[in-house]
């Protein structure tokens, strides 16, 4: 594979001239360049604008769509719904509410799939739910699948978006964070590969736990992901924030990400970097 | 007697005078003896590290430390780690088994500090290895919930075989204020948030996340505490002393694997 297009993707400038007359569910505006953008274009170019690259966020099953191998995603179905531990008013009625929006039960999807005919164990965090958040729900699912993982020698991909543990189960929500890494830990001793996906945006105790803590860490290009939220770090520091500060370009400046990979090649990636650890998986 | 408001315990948690990690280091053991750095950046005190003994059993003890003094406030930077911390943090876990020591934390701060530097260096990455370093581990880790333990920067020494809390400590997700501001989109609410939040050391117990609460009494009780401290260890040292470090780590996974409140056979 040719490795240079990893980062020199170039899209075309397009002609600019659209027709206003477009109907409303038909067209998006990029948040970036401001461009009017047709939904079908959009898709078909995984989401990214056409017009000065900015990335969407992509939702858990277009990006099961784009990552694995067309009808072999099969979901856990855990059937598991939050107790609401802290009693919030309102709290289930906003889960179900979102849910109805998103057809969503939480903010994961689990399962297996194949990735270029490799098996693997896929997580798929989605950024439209509750922003992501990881609540009781999100840690058992993921824990359940890294399990699987471990159990069946397979290796995990773990897609996070995040804004980090979810407040409204206190802690209960920071204690899915020990949870998931206990897991991982099974599955890291058990010589398997985990591969972590940083995509916008991840933040808080997902940064600070299963995010951080992959064999090989990618993130999207421009995503945002750090620990602490940058209105805290401004409030506590009362400074201005450098410009691209806590990017992926950032981290990978700073060391923390082994490669920012572009959405189109990313399941190439991902299936070379299976293929690689293959031989080795299959060893012990 | 009349129980405290969780807002009350809050405050108590935070009253500046409150003991401190080395406040009871000092008594628990018979010696302690610090040891710093991350061997890569610098020593952040934030978390103090060293090799301490009761009668002849040895441990290894990483501790959050705030400060009391404005002076030692900022020697400490207020108790929030910053990431070399949890980085000098893991090289005497790694330590300790190597030493075949118990670990033993204290847990007291406001959070993992959030700063540009911090996140430059890997806060987030810091604080997921510490928490995994510790579930690797074969020997035992006892930690002690001293004051606030707030967020993953709490959680970073808190992965542990037994987690005993301080009556009047708290153990949250977040601060009241920011749970408030993120949850109502209104900081002034922290009180109610508070009240809203289980943190105190009941609710903790209530939903199986600590193994004890530690009293606490009226007055200067602080030498009480630490001579439960010191029988929880000694007793925790027997108990792990005759099992298999397989045993040990099974025990710890199995702990955090229970825990999520949810409902099953949902249709």
């Amino acid at each position: 594979m040719d490795v240079d297009k990893i980062k020199k993707r170039k899209y075309p400038v397009q002609n600019k001239k659209i027709a206003i007359d477009i109907p409303k569910d038909k067209w998006e505006k990029c948040p970036n360049c401001k461009e009017i953008i047709y939904k079908t274009e959009l898709i078909q170019n995984n989401e990214i604008c056409p017009y000065c690259n900015y990335y969407f966020r992509m939702n858990s099953k277009k990006r099961i769509e784009l990552i694995t191998d067309e009808n072999t995603f099969k979901e856990f179905n855990l059937n598991i719904k939050t107790s609401n531990p802290l009693h919030l008013k309102d709290y289930l009625k906003k889960l179900d509410s979102i849910s109805k929006d998103t057809d969503l039960d939480e903010a994961v999807l689990c399962g297996t799939a194949k990735i270029d005919k490799e098996d693997a164990v896929i997580c798929v965090m989605d950024s439209y739910f509750f922003m992501g958040s990881m609540g009781s729900v999100v840690g058992e699912k993921i824990t359940n699948a890294i399990e699987y993982a471990t159990k069946n020698r397979l290796p995990l991909i773990i897609f996070c978006a995040s804004g980090g543990a979810r407040m409204q189960e206190g802690i209960v929500s920071l204690m899915q964070m020990a949870k998931t890494t206990e897991a991982l830990s099974k599955h890291d001793e058990a010589g398997l590969l985990y591969i972590s996906v940083l995509t916008d945006p991840t933040y808080g105790g997902v940064t600070a736990s299963f995010a951080s803590l992959g064999d090989i860490i990618i993130a999207e290009p421009k995503a945002m992901i750090g620990f602490a939220g940058q209105k805290v770090i401004k409030e506590t520091i009362n400074e201005e924030l450098p410009e691209g500060f806590q990017t992926s370009e950032f981290l990978l400046e700073h060391g923390f990400i082994d490669m920012i990979v572009e959405r189109d090649y990313l399941k190439e990636i991902i299936a070379k970097l299976i293929k690689y650890h293959k031989r080795v998986t299959h060893e012990n | 007697m009349k129980t405290k408001s969780a807002w009350e315990i809050v405050n108590i948690a935070r009253n500046p005078m409150r003991k401190t990690a080395l406040d009871y280091i000092n008594i628990v053991f018979d010696e302690f003896i610090e040891l710093h750095g991350d061997r890569c950046f610098k020593d952040d005190k934030a978390i103090v590290c060293g090799l301490a003994k009761i009668n002849h059993n040895y441990y290894t003890v990483i501790a959050e430390q705030k400060g009391r003094t404005t002076k030692e406030n900022i020697e400490r930077n207020f108790g929030m780690p910053n990431p070399e911390s949890y980085r000098k943090a893991i090289r005497f876990m790694k330590q300790a088994e190597k030493f075949k020591r118990p670990v033993i934390t204290f847990i007291d701060t406001k959070g993992a500090y959030p700063g540009i530097e911090a996140e430059q260096r890997g806060q987030g990455e810091a604080i997921a290895k510490a928490m995994m370093i510790l579930s690797k581990l074969k020997v035992p880790v006892i930690a002690f919930v001293i004051g606030e333990g707030s967020s993953g920067g709490a959680l970073a020494l808190g992965v542990a075989n037994k987690v005993y809390m301080l009556e009047n400590a708290i153990y949250s997700v977040i601060s009241p204020e920011g749970f408030a501001s993120i949850v109502w989109k209104d900081g002034a609410k922290a009180e109610e948030a508070s009240e809203k939040m289980c943190l105190t050391s009941k609710d903790l117990y209530d939903l199986k996340i600590i193994d004890k609460i530690i009293k606490e009494y009226d007055g200067n009780s602080y030498v009480k505490v630490a001579d439960e401290i010191k029988k929880l260890i000694l007793q925790d040292t027997l108990e792990y002393k005759s099992k298999d470090y397989k045993d040990i780590k099974e025990q710890r996974y199995q702990k955090y694997r229970n825990m999520g409140e949810y409902i099953k056979d949902v249709k």
